[in-house]
């Protein structure tokens, strides 16, 4: 039993689209198809922010926030099936400004006004789920909001100030509704062509459709895909959707370790990685903004095989292994394996990734990572480098060294680690390592940084590791801590 | 001048922005989200893919048989002049013809019934390209002389032989990126058919009456023709100043073919290869100075990539020469500046418009001197300050008479403790090896007026209705800098009437001709003169009837709060309006100001090109990391003037959101174009403009309160719009110094611009004495 019609809530009032075009973006469904152009197409490509729109997700579970910011830019329409939506022309109340547009208003928040729009949501999301009002707190909820007028500074101010404001009716989370799986096949009739789209509800109804559909696209957040159509004006005949499969967004802690489902989102598994060790949480912290982090997950940031994704590095080197499954069958890899070559990785037609089980650093063991890249906020790594180091009687005993940026595929540096192995941990010995950097890697060289610099750079990582700075001095928990 | 403060929205109070409701509602309408007129027809250009080739053929069969065109147009469409070059020089074609100049440049556009056909089919052109020598680095230009126009000097005195004479010298050069607008607004435009031809042309252009003029050349037509309306721009900065009329032309090329309506929103990444940036230069300098630090003699040697054409280059990079001084006195100065062309994007106005290149030079030479003699940087720029026997006279030979780069240096070093917190960064330092901190105090005096001469003119147009209310226009566009918010302070100032009183109407060229670009900083004191002219006119008009109502002298009639009392009688400004109308008394009036005392001899670069000067200071505190280069602004501290303030709480926003610019512009801004000229960093996921957390964490930023212009410009206020981005120097300035703190030794570091984490680390392994 399947449907063939997307059914939401929008700004309050239950819509459905019949079979629309499945790649067709939430942003221009918004300004097309309903003339609601206050979300506003700033690069179409998930980076500005400017067409943000608030997601409400009926089947939360108790303790996640419900109200997410998105992307409208790069969200495929049906995505949005069950969720109630929100965009900037449903906050005010008869006349009435909502909180956080009066207070942007009264601190000069808006100058062109152009990216306006996208900061009112961002807040609306924060305010809804009653987060905190803090400087950082702040800087991470907007970060993924791009103004180029007003400094931020106004619109900070605004932030801080938009729980003074009386409360006004807030339209509520609907009730959550059971519905068959979504299936669409829509007839293109400017390009031509069908395009199908499902939306699983079960990790075994995924398994099925993947063996029926060994050429689909996984869907699985969208924060790359989106650019493939808005960008790369790729056809995309057949989608299946990850996003609705019960379960397999789970993250189970484990007596040894976290083992997370590929559907998580790196906003719900920031926390958990954070607790494995802080960095790891500073660097979900650092990965897209929270638009981005609401929509991506980790399993298509490792199953899309960037050389310059940002979960693989950490995770190579605390030995995770990824979990493959075709049909009924699933087998276990390291991750490393995962990546063949550039653009290829040992995923076998109609196999997917499941999961990725992140074992827990030992006490004994030393782990740092670090990113780094033209901006700290919503950027992507210019290098990304994760150590970690065991020691026995002061002798490296195990060792784990892994790089992004370096090389076509995240890759760990097996000359460096042998350098390493069954010597005194001393700058000796780093030096010796660092030297052997140039024999593991041949860099990337282009517009985020030069080959030059990412081996100086990959050699300074590994020092500053050995110097033991857990926490970059640069990160907020130094600045304020 | 009247300034009526018992009204709600006068000028010198914080309001808010006039649209700033519609912002946070989603209401404000771009372009884009004009409603659909029907039968639009949807843009897409086709791009160049090379940076210098002849086209051989030009295959656009697949084009125009895609699903949905309607017309593809190229060169050969244009009726009349295939060129929208803002100066006259003939060389920015709408379409490329028979040549390419760069990668990125418009070669054709499709006109379809949906964008999605539009983009489609605009992928199927076939162009066969035959390569042609291409120029693109500033250095290939150097050596083949590309020269735009011939070099340009202005010098005083004898430079060489003072620097001679001098006890010290010293040499040096600083590399300048250049700089992507990244207005969140893309680059729009729509056109509408009219009758007899004519085309109503929405644009997001800082300059409608150039669009206008361009697209009636372009269209055998004349100005009558067409009509260029803009209500606001999602974002400028000089980028629209130009730019725009490229893409305004084109939907009026497919309005006037097809007679359909026609829209162009260019894509993002389409937007920043097709569309010019900042120039980036190279400045050299040679310097002869004493024991103090203070300059005897300077030459600097400014080169500047202009790009593909000529554009706005001549007047950019004379401003460059303008800055060389910035606040300090030249004694013996010689400057030599190079405009070369280059098979690279043609470079434009921004913010500044070459006034921050021009003073990087001279704010690294300060620097410089002060690690040469060991002394701190302040003491150095303090020394240098004009003021004293003699020291007024730029090397343009204009007199510098409002000069207050002095005491706000002082105010702002005593208020944010310069000194105490020199010694603790240099505690700091001495106690961390691999991260330093570095601390700069840099001023800023920026010239005010457009330097040809003749655009510092402005109209404006008020029409009082016989209900009271006031309909306001005028020749400036806003683009969020809060223009038209000021100007109707300024008119509802002179009615003495509450501000919801005044509808604020989109610029349009029928309404007020022949104006110059929003552009120059110079937005409210020309507008909001000419505003205020034709306000008063009315004003005189009414003040005279009440006067012969009431039986009095017409300057002895008070307009106040609404109200206008005129011996005995006392009408409601609605009453007397009324009245007046009944009179048969004209309600309605234009505006116009000319700004006054002005001129220049651009042959000789000597005259008083600049009505006065605008001034700031800035002391940014960072940190770097040795180890990566990374850095950060930990604090920074402004004092800005503004003169008495149209309105604090908008120049306020200015001074902030000018500075974070300057800040992204010397930081992590970065244009990167490969081997075959192409740029790499053509959208947000690889241009990094600076992000909510990239702010200093702490900010303080406070507008001087003594403030005042000494020449009678609107209300006394002055200028805000570019001068405070060229606070943002005190950045560079300070990684410069922590740089320096790495090396321990005399040497400024050899930091390129923008600091990113590569440049710095770069800059630290050169100055170890380490190759890179």
């Amino acid at each position: 039993m399947t449907r063939d019609t997307v059914q939401f809530w929008l700004n309050g009032e239950a819509v459905s689209v019949h079979n629309p075009d499945p790649v067709q973006t939430v942003l221009n469904w918004l300004r097309q198809e309903r003339a609601l152009t206050g979300s506003k197409e700033g690069c179409a490509e998930g980076d500005c922010g400017a067409c943000t729109i608030v997601v409400g997700d009926p089947e939360a579970p108790e303790g996640v926030p419900p109200w997410r910011a998105i992307n409208a830019c790069i969200a495929f329409l049906p995505t949005l099936d069950g969720k109630a939506v929100m965009t900037v022309e449903g906050l005010a109340r008869s006349g009435e400004l909502h909180p956080v547009q009066r207070a942007l208003v009264a601190h000069h928040g808006s100058q062109c006004g152009f990216c306006t729009p996208g900061f009112v949501m961002s807040l609306y999301a924060h305010y809804r789920n009653g987060g905190a009002l803090d400087d950082d707190t702040l800087n991470d909820v907007l970060a993924g909001n791009l103004c180029r007028c007003t400094g931020y500074a106004p619109i900070i101010r605004a932030a801080k100030a938009m729980k003074d404001y009386p409360p006004i009716e807030e339209i509520p989370l609907p009730r959550p509704e059971r519905a068959p799986m979504l299936a669409l096949d829509h007839a293109d009739p400017a390009r031509g062509g069908r395009r199908r789209y499902f939306a699983p509800r079960t990790v075994d109804d995924l398994a099925r459709l993947c063996l029926q559909h060994k050429s689909a696209v996984l869907l699985s957040g969208g924060t790359d895909v989106g650019l493939w159509v808005t960008k790369q004006h790729r056809d995309l005949p057949v989608l299946i959707d990850t996003g609705r499969v019960a379960g397999l967004a789970a993250i189970e802690r484990r007596r040894d370790g976290l083992h997370i489902g590929a559907g998580a989102r790196y906003a719900d598994a920031g926390a958990a990685l954070g607790t494995l060790h802080p960095m790891l949480g500073e660097l979900l912290r650092r990965i897209g903004s929270v638009q981005v982090r609401n929509a991506g997950t980790i399993g298509g940031n490792i199953a899309n095989g960037s050389p310059i994704g940002d979960m693989p590095p950490p995770l190579i080197a605390l030995g995770a292994q990824l979990i493959l499954r075709k049909g009924g069958v699933r087998r276990r890899i390291p991750l490393e394996a995962f990546f063949l070559a550039y653009g290829k990785q040992d995923r076998a037609p109609g196999e997917f990734v499941e999961a990725v089980f992140v074992p827990a650093p030992g006490p004994d063991t030393r782990f740092a990572v670090y990113k780094v890249s033209k901006r700290f906020d919503q950027d992507i790594s210019a290098l990304c480098g994760a150590f970690a180091v065991t020691l026995k009687d002061g002798a490296v005993a195990t060792t784990r060294l892994a790089y992004g940026g370096m090389a076509a595929v995240p890759k760990r540096a097996e000359r460096a680690e042998a350098a390493l192995m069954g010597q005194t941990w001393d700058e000796a010995a780093v030096r010796r390592a660092m030297q052997a950097l140039k024999e593991d890697f041949t860099p990337l060289d282009d517009m985020r940084a030069s080959a030059a610099y990412r081996m100086t750079c990959a050699q300074n990582l590994l020092y500053k590791f050995w110097l033991g700075e857990q926490a970059p001095y640069l990160a907020r928990q130094v600045r304020h801590g | 001048m009247d300034n009526c403060t018992a009204i709600k929205g006068g000028a010198a109070q914080s309001i808010p922005h006039d649209s700033a409701a519609k912002h946070v509602t989603g209401q404000a309408r771009y372009i884009d989200d004009l409603p659909h007129p029907p039968g639009l027809l949807h843009l897409q250009p086709g791009l160049s893919s090379r940076a210098h080739a002849r086209i051989k053929t030009l295959d656009l069969a697949a084009v125009r048989a895609a699903p949905g065109v309607v017309c593809v147009l190229t060169a050969k469409d244009i009726p009349g002049t295939n060129d929208v070059s803002p100066t006259g020089t003939g060389d920015d074609p709408v379409f490329a013809d028979g040549e390419v100049v760069y990668a990125g440049q418009a070669v054709f556009a499709v006109a379809a019934e949906t964008l999605a056909q539009a983009r489609h089919a605009a992928s199927l052109a076939v162009i066969a390209y035959e390569d042609l020598p291409a120029i693109l680095t500033l250095d290939e230009a150097l050596a083949a002389e590309t020269d735009l126009e011939p070099p340009q000097i202005m010098a005083r005195g004898d430079a060489d032989a003072a620097i001679k004479r001098a006890p010290h010298r010293i040499s040096g050069r600083v590399h300048i990126g250049g700089q992507e607008h990244f207005y969140l607004e893309g680059q729009a435009a729509q056109c509408l058919p009219g009758e007899d031809g004519d085309l109503i042309v929405h644009s997001s252009t800082q300059h409608p009456s150039e669009v206008q003029s361009l697209i009636a050349h372009m269209l055998n037509k004349t100005a009558k023709d067409v009509t260029v309306q803009v209500r606001r721009m999602g974002g400028g900065f000089g980028g629209k100043e130009t730019q725009a009329a490229g893409i305004a032309a084109m939907v009026a090329l497919a309005c006037h073919k097809t007679g359909r309506p026609a829209r162009l929103v260019l894509d993002r990444d389409d937007d920043m290869v097709l569309t010019g940036k900042r120039h980036d230069f190279v400045i050299g300098y040679e310097a002869g100075f004493d024991d103090a630090g203070r300059l005897a003699g300077v030459v600097f040697e400014q080169a500047a990539r202009c790009g593909a054409s000529m554009d706005l280059s001549a007047a950019i990079n004379d401003r460059a020469m303008f800055h060389a001084d910035n606040a300090y006195y030249l004694p013996n100065v010689f400057i030599r500046s190079r405009r070369l062309r280059t098979n690279t994007v043609s470079n434009t106005a921004f913010r500044g418009f070459g006034g921050p290149q021009g003073m990087m030079g001279i704010e690294h030479l300060m620097d410089a001197i002060a690690r040469h003699l060991g002394k701190d940087p302040l003491s150095v720029r303090r020394a240098n300050l004009y003021g004293g026997d003699g020291r007024d006279v730029t090397p343009y030979g204009q007199r510098v008479t409002d000069n207050i780069a002095p005491e706000l240096m002082a105010e702002l070093a005593e208020r944010a403790d310069y000194a105490g917190r020199r010694e603790a960064i240099a505690t700091f330092n001495a106690q961390n090896e691999h991260v330093k901190r570095g601390l700069a105090l840099t001023p800023v005096k920026f010239g005010i007026s457009f330097t040809t001469g003749f655009l510092n003119q402005a109209g404006a147009l008020v029409h009082v209705y016989a209900d009271g209310s006031v309909h306001l226009n005028h020749g400036g566009t806003e683009m969020g800098q809060g223009l038209f918010t000021k100007v109707a302070q300024v008119v509802a100032s002179v009615f003495c009437i509450d501000l919801s009183h005044i509808k604020i109407t989109a610029t349009d060229t029928g309404k007020v001709p022949n104006t110059s670009a929003t552009a120059a900083s110079s937005g409210s004191d020309l507008n909001g003169m000419a505003a205020y002219n034709a306000a008063r006119t009315i004003r005189g008009r009414l003040a005279e009837f009440a006067a012969r109502e009431a039986g009095c002298d017409a300057k002895d009639v008070v307009f106040t709060a609404g109200r206008v009392l005129a011996g005995r009688r006392d009408w409601s400004f609605a009453e007397l309006v009324r009245a007046a109308y009944l009179a048969r008394i004209s309600l309605s009036s234009t505006g116009f100001y000319a700004t006054p005392d002005i001129h220049y001899d651009r042959e000789a670069h000597q005259g008083r090109p600049f009505y006065y000067f605008a001034y700031g200071a800035a002391l940014s505190e960072v940190e770097v990391d040795g180890l990566t280069g990374e850095s950060r602004v930990r604090r920074v501290d402004i004092l800005h003037d503004v003169g008495k303030s149209l309105n604090p709480a908008i120049d306020l926003g200015q001074i902030e959101g000018g500075f974070v610019q300057g800040m992204g512009w010397l930081t992590s801004e970065e244009l990167v174009y490969d081997a075959g000229g192409h740029l790499r960093t053509h959208a947000p996921s690889t241009y990094k403009i600076p992000a909510c957390g990239d702010r200093p964490a702490v900010f303080n930023v406070r507008i001087f309160a003594r403030g005042e212009n000494t020449e009678p410009t609107i209300h006394r206020s002055k200028a805000v719009g570019e001068p405070p981005l060229m606070l943002a120097i005190s950045v560079f300035s300070a990684i410069g110094d922590a740089i320096a703190s790495f090396g321990g030794g005399r040497t400024w570091p050899d930091l390129h611009a923008p600091a990113t984490p590569e440049n710095i680390l770069r800059a630290i392994t050169l100055l170890k004495g380490e190759s890179w």
